[in-house]
């Protein structure tokens, strides 16, 4: 990718309520500088995360979705953040048909007390994301399902007699 | 066809395999009842119909317009808008106009690859020169036509605007009977008509509620093809690690894939509120996977999980069967990678 360093990724990031978004308020607390490329949603429990949720992110123009949780054995709710293991595995599998990168996709997890950690793994996924490119899907995809790009290459081709 | 002041009906296929003008069949007798309240206007399967009899109509003389298959190529387009243009109700007719279904699978990848699999790699072929559709050709005569081959499949209502969408592949007799009835009454004792827009021929709950099989907990070691093993009979087919997409699907069709062993393929799309069928079974799939406990290894852990993925040869394939065209993504990006919707 050319103009790497033009480019600013948009990164959509899901926190919980009881770990990760406590990480993410203590490293603002600590003033621990991370790039201001994620934005933070909180929901309850990382289980609550839908894939629609990261589908719908990366449709409405994200380059690319943080999911965070809290440590596995450590879920609030006892075992929900296995299930967003178990997501998160079947979704990038899936998002490769798609065409996206995998590495679009992270999970991280992130006690309370890690905001050091959380700050360190945000900064190294918006590197990894500036790398990628730019995602785009509005101009890859428009609303009535066309695809811009593809439909305007020729369709007919030179045969040899 | 003369004038007799019967409502008109049209029926017209675009990208579709034939299958929703046989259900119409299925109906049995009561396809007596349909000639006898209707007069057929336009229906190339069964009658001798030509494209220019319906230019000749005037705007709206079709009442009922039941549309099937997807939006494939130019000349699928055109006809959707003619269509809707001379009629007064259009019905999105099965899964293929409501979604896209089993036509809309090769969003996941390029026109050029599809070009390719089925004009030059396909071992059947014997095409020495390479020769791939051209939408125009010059013989002597003058230049001949033929429709432009869309990149992405679309759905009915991504070209034009829908009334009602009747789903199903092919949508269940009992449901269609039930609808051309509403239809009947509103045409002809002005009896009222769902809001635009209706999901009509469908229950509001998930293929779970009306199959019987028995269910308990889900616990999922690794999932089956359906040629590898028997189901036993009167249990739950996910449990049993048959792939069954019943969780994410709109009831109306009886449940009758699982009844038969068969794990349900998701024909009637998402429910009402879910904007990606996909993700919300993927989502349900996922959570029922077991692969014991955790402890304490993550490496070792997510390779159990991946390994239990792993079952699932095309995840997006299975999850999206009948929904592409209306998915949050709608398409693989081709515009990179090896063209065939996979990064390397």
């Amino acid at each position: 990718m050319a103009n790497n360093t033009e480019f600013e990724p948009l990164i959509i990031g899901f926190t919980c309520n009881w770990c990760s978004y406590r990480a993410a308020d203590l490293a603002g607390m600590s003033r621990i500088k991370y790039p201001p490329n994620v934005r933070l949603i909180r929901l309850m429990c990382s289980g609550r995360l839908d894939p629609s949720f990261v589908l719908k992110a990366l449709k409405g123009g994200a380059d690319a979705v943080l999911i965070t949780g809290c440590h596995p054995g450590e879920c609030h709710y006892l075992e929900q953040n296995y299930k967003t293991l178990k997501r998160y595995i079947l979704l990038k599998r899936m998002l490769e048909q798609f065409g996206v990168e995998p590495n679009r996709v992270k999970l991280v997890w992130a006690s309370a007390a890690e905001g050091v950690q959380l700050a360190d793994e945000i900064t190294k996924m918006v590197e990894e994301v500036r790398d990628l490119g730019p995602l785009n899907w509005p101009a890859v995809v428009s609303p009535n399902g066309d695809h811009p790009i593809a439909e305007t290459e020729p369709v007919v081709e030179e045969v040899q007699a | 066809m003369t004038e007799n002041g019967k409502p008109k009906l049209a029926m017209y296929w675009a990208a579709a395999c034939g299958g929703c003008e046989i259900s119409i069949l299925n109906i049995h007798e009561n396809i007596l009842v349909v000639d006898e309240v209707f007069d057929v206007a336009f229906f190339p399967c069964i009658a001798d119909f030509k494209t220019k009899d319906v230019i000749g109509y005037p705007d709206g003389y079709i009442d009922v317009c039941l549309f099937n298959g997807a939006i494939r190529n130019s000349e699928n387009e055109e006809m959707a808008k003619l269509l809707r243009q001379k009629s007064k109700i259009m019905v999105a007719y099965g899964s293929c106009a409501y979604e896209g279904c089993i036509p809309a699978l090769s969003n996941l990848t390029s026109k050029d690859a599809t070009f390719n699999a089925v004009y030059k790699e396909n071992p059947s072929i014997d095409n020495p020169g390479g020769v791939i559709p051209q939408t125009e050709f010059k013989v002597p005569e003058g230049i001949l036509e033929i429709p432009v081959f869309y990149n992405t499949v679309k759905s009915l209502d991504q070209v034009v605007e829908v009334d009602y969408y009747l789903p199903g592949c092919p949508p269940e007799p009992p449901q269609i009977w039930a609808v051309l009835q509403v239809v009947v009454a509103a045409l002809l004792e002005g009896a009222p008509l769902p809001p635009k827009g209706s999901i009509v021929g469908a229950t509001n709950v998930a293929v779970c509620e009306e199959c019987d099989l028995k269910k308990d907990e889900k616990k999922i070691t690794r999932f089956y093809r359906p040629y590898e093993i028997t189901p036993e009979p009167g249990i739950c087919l996910l449990e049993q690690g048959l792939v069954c997409v019943g969780p994410a699907t709109r009831g109306g069709c009886g449940a009758l894939c699982p009844q038969v062993g068969m794990g349900c393929r998701g024909c009637y799309g998402p429910l009402d509120g879910v904007e990606d069928q996909g993700a919300k079974m993927m989502s349900a799939i996922a959570s029922v996977i077991d692969v014991g406990d955790y402890e304490g290894n993550e490496e070792k852990y997510e390779e159990k999980v991946q390994a239990a993925i792993d079952t699932i040869p095309d995840p997006a394939g299975t999850f999206y069967r009948f929904s592409m065209a209306h998915s949050l993504l709608k398409r693989a990006r081709v515009d990179n990678g090896n063209g065939k919707g996979e990064t390397e």
